[in-house]
């Protein structure tokens, strides 16, 4: 199995209020087509680890490696591209563009990356939006659907451009039991049929239960 | 596409805040058109006020002046660093005040390719016989036909028609002031006296208003042939040599180069009028001053919305950004939106600009001096539109390039892990 992601030997401090080393030499692995949860305590570093990953959060020591091209020290223009073409997010929120229909804010990554036309992104996103049960909201105004709708939008986006890896911070975080539950099924169904690679921080030791991997951190370190 | 995305998008945010946009435009159109009426207005002023300085006066004046000799006989003989003198009482010699050699002169001024046109002059002192008293006067022989081309004569005969003063002959166009003082209508015959004692009996063909009193009082007109006669000299005698020329300000230059080439004296507009450019000056700074300082108003308006909306929209630029958007692109969606603000606003600003002008230019006014005058003066010329679009754009782009270059600086780990 090739591996996707990978960090060497990552450190990180914040330096407010005082100095607090946050992260201690974590090395990992994701392989490709892998479910991984990452789990453990508030203030265990993981999700702080998850922004290093997403190549959001830059201000770190070691290396990062998205199929073994290092990451670490790009400009933030090339990340931007990086995260565009490669890396699919579902955040806790769900952070939709209020002003645009369901479908647009599918299309904004794709439209963004360029390579297909208007009428093809269009019709690609609204059969992801379709595969999610969401075919028929597609033209709704974002502001105006459910917080189970919203998110599953918000995966349809993250799923646009076919990426290499998905990230989730705590995607049912903000959810009821049902739309939980909705959600749940969704990254499994996506992992076991569709064979995406998937990284996800939760608190829910159910929905970690359901990977194939679960990395436990704790002050900083990976445990398991 | 990449761009079109961006325009996409903040089209969408500026919808969102229809009304603050909206405010924000109304802000810089405001400023836009009462910069346009504010130098428009001010610009006609100025003409009209340089008009009447520029309309009768000659770009450069060729005459001769009596003045003692620039160098006494004694300063060539006694030339010498051991030697001094001491002349008292240095007096003017006599000379004619005529332009001598007017005929080659004049030619020589014509093939000038700067000269706009000539128009000469031949001042006479006269005395204006009216009953038992006598009035002092002015008599200016002129070519009535160049003086109404090149000095706008005709604006300045509000009755009779200057061209009359050359078909009839011993005709005069009497100053208004010095007409209602002998109550001399136009048809009337009226009594001169040349230096020379000549007593001539002359018709009264139009009535002369500069709009300064003591103007009018002295000064009269009639055609060159009738002032030689009343000099009693033949018709090479010319004084003065007006020129008009293409472009005002090689006045001072040509001016001293004409004295040297044709031994005259010669003195330009601006020597002759130094105060001519100053009040101009003072009026457009200030005009450009106010003007200015509204735009900058309205860019504070703009720079406020702006800041607005990116606290408003702190989340969607977050995930702009987390989806692959870069900062570049951030700033370019927030600078459209103040591109867009700014130059909606400035392009109504001109088109209100210049309805407010009309309106300016329909308010009656009447000044006496100026009698093709009848409403404030407004000066349409395109260079205020231009300006005034230039620095509604400017403008717009400095007070978006701040706000714009914070959006693109936020941090969406910040934002996203801060819910």
């Amino acid at each position: 199995m090739s591996i996707v992601l990978e960090t060497r030997n990552i450190d990180k401090s914040f330096y407010q209020p005082e100095k607090t080393k946050i992260l201690k030499g974590v090395n990992m692995q994701i392989d490709k087509g892998s479910f991984v949860s990452v789990v453990g305590k508030s203030g265990c570093g993981k999700s702080t680890l998850l922004y290093i990953l997403s190549t959001m959060d830059t201000d770190y020591e070691g290396g990062l490696y998205l199929e073994n091209d290092l990451l670490t020290g790009k400009t933030g223009i090339e990340l931007a591209a990086v995260r565009n073409e490669k890396i699919g997010f579902v955040f806790q929120f769900h952070y939709l563009l209020n002003e645009f229909s369901a479908l647009k804010n599918v299309m904004l990554p794709a439209l963004k990356q360029g390579k297909l036309s208007h009428k093809e992104v269009e019709q690609k996103a609204y059969e992801v939006l379709k595969s999610l049960d969401m075919g028929d909201f597609a033209m709704q105004n974002a502001a105006k659907l459910s917080g189970g709708q919203k998110q599953r939008v918000a995966i349809a986006r993250a799923l646009i451009n076919d990426p290499l890896i998905i990230m989730g911070d705590e995607p049912t975080g903000n959810l009821d039991k049902k739309n939980s539950q909705m959600v749940f099924e969704i990254f499994k169904d996506l992992a076991q049929v569709k064979k995406q690679t998937i990284l996800v921080v939760t608190h829910d030791p159910e929905f970690a239960q359901a990977s194939d991997r679960i990395i436990e951190m704790a002050d900083g370190q990976i445990v398991i | 596409m990449n761009f079109l995305l961006n325009v996409n998008i903040a089209v969408a945010l500026l919808k969102s805040r229809k009304k603050q946009t909206i405010i924000a435009a109304v802000g810089v159109m405001f400023s836009i058109t009462m910069f346009i009426t504010l130098l428009g207005f001010m610009n006609g002023l100025n003409a009209m006020l340089d008009s009447l300085i520029l309309n009768r006066t000659p770009h450069i004046r060729l005459y001769n002046e009596l003045k003692p000799a620039g160098k006494q006989p004694i300063e060539i003989s006694l030339n010498s660093n051991h030697t001094m003198h001491v002349i008292q009482s240095v007096k003017p010699s006599s000379k004619s005040l005529n332009i001598r050699n007017y005929q080659s002169v004049l030619s020589s001024v014509l093939a000038d390719e700067r000269v706009l046109g000539t128009s000469p002059k031949l001042s006479v002192q006269v005395i204006y016989n009216v009953g038992p008293t006598d009035m002092a006067g002015v008599v200016n022989g002129v070519d009535l036909q160049k003086e109404m081309d090149l000095f706008f004569f005709k604006d300045y005969v509000p009755e009779g028609n200057p061209i009359w003063a050359e078909q009839i002959p011993n005709s005069i166009i009497l100053g208004k002031v010095a007409a209602e003082k002998m109550m001399a209508k136009v048809g009337d015959m009226i009594t001169v006296s040349g230096p020379t004692g000549e007593q001539l009996s002359m018709k009264v063909v139009g009535f002369f208003q500069s709009g300064i009193q003591d103007f009018d009082k002295v000064q009269s007109y009639t055609s060159l042939e009738t002032a030689q006669k009343l000099m009693g000299k033949n018709s090479q005698y010319i004084t003065d040599l007006q020129i008009k020329l293409k472009d005002l300000q090689a006045a001072p230059q040509m001016a001293k180069e004409y004295a040297m080439k044709y031994d005259v004296d010669a003195i330009d507009l601006q020597t002759a009028n130094s105060q001519f450019e100053t009040g101009t000056k003072i009026r457009s700074i200030i005009s450009y001053a106010v003007g200015i300082t509204l735009l900058i108003v309205a860019g504070f308006g703009i720079y406020n919305i702006l800041n607005m909306m990116i606290y408003e929209k702190m989340d969607t630029i977050a995930i702009l950004k987390a989806t692959g958007f870069s900062g570049p692109d951030v700033r370019m969606i927030f600078l459209f939106i103040a591109m867009f603000i700014g130059l909606s606003g400035a392009l109504l600003g001109l088109v209100f600009g210049f309805a407010l002008s009309s309106l300016v230019d329909l308010v009656p006014f009447n000044v006496p001096a100026l009698p093709t005058v009848t409403s404030l003066p407004v000066d349409y010329n395109p260079k205020f539109y231009i300006i005034g679009a230039i620095f509604g754009t400017i403008t717009s782009y400095f007070a978006g390039y701040f706000p714009s270059r914070k959006a693109s600086q936020i941090d969406p780990v910040q934002i996203i892990r801060g819910k």
